[in-house]
C-alpha cells in the first residue's frame, strides 16, 4: 500500500524528499525499503564474497594500508620520546647559569643527546628502504627538537652555529652488535643513516634561537654581563641569514622567522637596558630587574605550550 | 669568528631553497599538461551520458584509450624530473592529477569490460610504475580516491542510462558499486580525506539503488536481470 502512494509522487519531488529525510545511517536505509532488486545486494553486504576479484584486490590494499599506518604510528611514538628527551637536554643546558660547573653540565647534556641518538637510530631503521618524505610528518617534531638541542649544546661549547654536515654525521649509525637495552631493542642492526632534510635543520635552528633568548635573560639575572651581548650578536647573524631566504617555500619557516624576530627584539631590549642601567645601578640590583622579566617570559612560554 | 661559517650555512641553505623552487616549478608545468590531457579525456568519456553515446560506448572507449598515449608520455616526462626516492616530497603537486587520472582509467576499464580496474592495470594505463620502490607510482590513497570518484560517476551513469532507455544497466551498476562498497569496508581507514570521501560513497550507492527500485517497480527491468535474484532467494 505504501508503495503505490509512493509511486504517485513525482519523480523529482520524491528523490528530493527521500534525500532530505536520509540521515546518514547506512543500515537504516536497508531496513527502510524492502523489496527492490537491490535486496540481493543488501543481503550480500554482511558476509564478504571472498571469490570476488574486487574483494581480493581490496584485501591487498588493506594490508598495504595497515602496514603504512602502523609504521606511521610507531614513528610518531618514537618521535614523541625524542622530543621529550631533547627537551630535557635543553633544560639541563640552561643550568649552566646556576653556578654549576659548565663543563660538567655540558658533559651530562652530551650523554643525554647520545641517548636521543639511539632513538633516532630506531627511526632510521624504520625508514630503511622507504621514502623518508612519506613519513616525515610523523617524526619531524622530534627531529626538529633534537636539532634544537644539538645546536644549543654546540653553541654553548663555544663552537658557534652547528652545521648541517655536522648534524648529519652524528646521525650516521654504523652497524652494531648492541647489548639489548631496557626498551627491548633489537641487539644488532645494519648501518643506517637518518637523512636530515635541510628544511628540518633550518626549522630546528629557528627554534634554537628561542633557547638563546631564554639563556640571555637568565644569564643577566645571574650576573653575567658579557654573555648577553655575545648572544645578541650571534642572534643577529642568524636573523640576517633567515631574512635572506625567500620564504615562499615554507609556511612554517616564515612563522618561525616571526618568532625569531620577537626573540631578537627581547634580547636587544635586554642589552639596551643593561647598557643604560649598568651605568647607574649596582650589579646585584640589576639582576633583580631581569629576574622579574625572566619569570614573565617563562610564564608566557608555559601558556604557549599548553 | 663564527660569522663566516654561519654565513656559509645560510647561503648553502639558500641554494637548496632555490633548487627546490626550480624543481617545483618544472613539476608544476608537467602536472598542468597532465591535467589538460585528463580534461580532454574526460570530455570524450562524458559522451556515454548522452542518449546517443550509450549505444556508442565502444567507439568512445576506443577514442579515449588512444588519448592515454599522451598521458603516458607526460607521466614519463614528469617522472624524469624527480630526484630518486623523493616522490613524497613533491606529492602534493600531483596528488589531485593522479586521482583524476586513476578515475579516468577506472571509468574507461569499466565501460570496456564492466570490471573494476586493479592497481596494476591503472599503472600500466598511465605509464607509471606499480611499486614505490621502482619509481614514480600512484599512491594507494590516491588510487582509492580515484575509485570513489568512479562510484560517483556511476550514479550519474545509472540515471542517464535509464533516460536513454537502457533499463538493464542500472542493475549491473548497482552490483558493481555494491561490491566496491564492500571492498572499501575492508579497509581500516584513518580519519583523513579518504575517509571523508568514503563516507560519501553511501549516497552514490543509495542513488543507484533508487534507480534500480524505480525501474523494477514499473517492471521495466527485463526478466533475465531478475532471475539471479530469484536464485539467491532460494538459497
Amino acid at each position: 500500500m505504501e508503495k503505490s502512494s509512493y509511486e504517485l509522487v513525482k519523480m523529482a519531488a520524491r528523490s528530493g524528499r527521500r534525500g532530505g529525510s536520509f540521515h546518514g545511517g547506512y543500515h537504516k536505509r536497508n531496513s527502510g525499503k524492502g523489496e527492490g532488486s537491490h535486496q540481493k545486494i543488501l543481503r550480500r553486504e554482511p558476509k564478504v564474497d571472498e571469490n570476488s576479484p574486487i574483494v581480493a584486490s581490496f584485501r591487498t590494499y588493506q594490508s598495504l594500508m595497515d602496514r603504512k599506518n602502523d609504521k606511521f604510528e610507531r614513528l610518531v611514538k618514537i618521535s614523541r620520546d625524542v622530543t621529550i628527551q631533547s627537551k630535557r637536554a635543553i633544560f639541563h643546558i640552561h643550568r649552566i647559569n646556576s653556578g654549576v660547573d659548565k663543563t660538567t653540565v655540558l658533559g651530562e647534556a652530551d650523554e643525554k643527546l647520545i641517548a636521543v641518538r639511539e632513538k633516532l637510530c630506531q627511526i632510521a631503521l624504520e625508514l630503511q628502504g622507504e621514502d623518508l618524505y612519506q613519513y616525515i610528518r610523523a617524526f619531524s617534531p622530534g627531529l626538529q627538537e633534537y636539532i634544537e638541542a644539538v645546536s644549543f649544546h654546540h653553541y654553548c661549547l663555544g663552537k658557534g652555529l652547528v652545521s648541517l654536515t655536522q648534524v648529519q654525521t652524528d646521525l650516521e649509525f654504523p652497524a652494531t652488535e648492541k647489548p639489548t637495552t631496557e626498551d627491548g631493542e633489537c641487539p644488532s642492526h645494519p648501518a643506517v643513516t637518518l637523512y636530515v632534510p635541510p628544511i628540518e635543520y633550518m626549522l630546528g635552528i629557528a627554534d634554537f634561537t628561542g633557547e638563546l633568548m631564554r639563556l640571555c635573560i637568565t644569564s643577566v639575572s645571574s650576573g653575567d654581563m658579557d654573555l648577553p651581548f655575545q648572544l645578541c650578536q650571534f642572534m643577529r647573524e642568524v636573523y640576517h641569514g633567515f631574512s635572506s631566504f625567500s620564504h615562499a617555500g615554507s609556511w612554517e619557516l616564515s612563522r618561525k622567522m616571526h618568532t625569531l624576530r620577537q626573540s631578537l627584539h627581547k634580547v636587544e631590549n635586554a642589552c639596551y637596558t643593561l647598557q643604560v642601567r649598568g651605568l647607574e645601578i649596582p650589579k646585584h640590583m640589576l639582576a633583580d630587574v631581569f629576574s622579574s622579566q625572566d619569570s614573565e617570559d617563562t610564564g608566557e612560554r608555559r601558556n604557549d605550550m599548553s | 669568528m663564527a660569522s663566516t661559517s654561519t654565513q656559509e650555512t645560510f647561503s648553502k641553505f639558500q641554494e637548496y631553497l632555490t633548487k627546490d623552487q626550480d624543481i617545483r616549478e618544472e613539476i608544476r608545468v608537467s602536472v598542468r599538461e597532465i591535467e589538460q590531457t585528463a580534461r580532454e579525456i574526460l570530455t570524450v568519456l562524458q559522451g556515454v551520458h548522452q542518449p546517443t553515446g550509450c549505444k556508442d560506448t565502444v567507439s568512445i572507449c576506443k577514442r579515449s584509450r588512444e588519448m592515454f598515449v599522451n598521458i603516458r608520455r607526460q607521466y614519463k616526462e614528469l617522472a624524469a624530473k624527480l630526484p630518486a626516492e623523493q616522490y613524497y616530497r613533491f606529492h602534493d603537486h600531483w596528488r589531485f592529477a593522479n586521482q583524476r587520472c586513476v578515475f579516468l582509467a577506472a571509468f574507461l576499464v569499466y565501460l570496456e569490460s564492466d570490471k573494476l580496474i586493479t592497481r596494476e592495470e591503472a599503472a600500466e594505463l598511465l605509464g607509471v610504475q606499480q611499486r614505490r620502490e621502482d619509481g614514480f607510482h600512484i599512491d594507494l590513497d590516491d588510487f582509492l580516491m580515484g575509485l570513489l570518484q568512479l562510484a560517483n560517476e556511476m550514479s550519474r551513469l545509472a540515471v542517464n542510462s535509464v533516460t536513454a532507455g537502457d533499463y538493464s544497466r542500472p542493475t549491473k551498476i548497482a552490483n558493481f558499486v555494491a561490491e566496491l562498497d564492500a571492498g572499501f569496508r575492508l579497509l581500516n581507514l584513518k580519519n583523513d580525506a579518504l575517509r571523508k570521501r568514503f563516507d560519501g560513497l553511501k549516497y552514490d550507492v543509495k542513488k543507484i539503488e533508487e534507480v534500480v527500485y524505480d525501474v523494477t517497480i514499473r517492471g521495466l527491468n527485463p526478466p533475465p536481470a531478475q532471475k539471479p535474484e530469484a536464485q539467491t532467494e532460494e538459497q
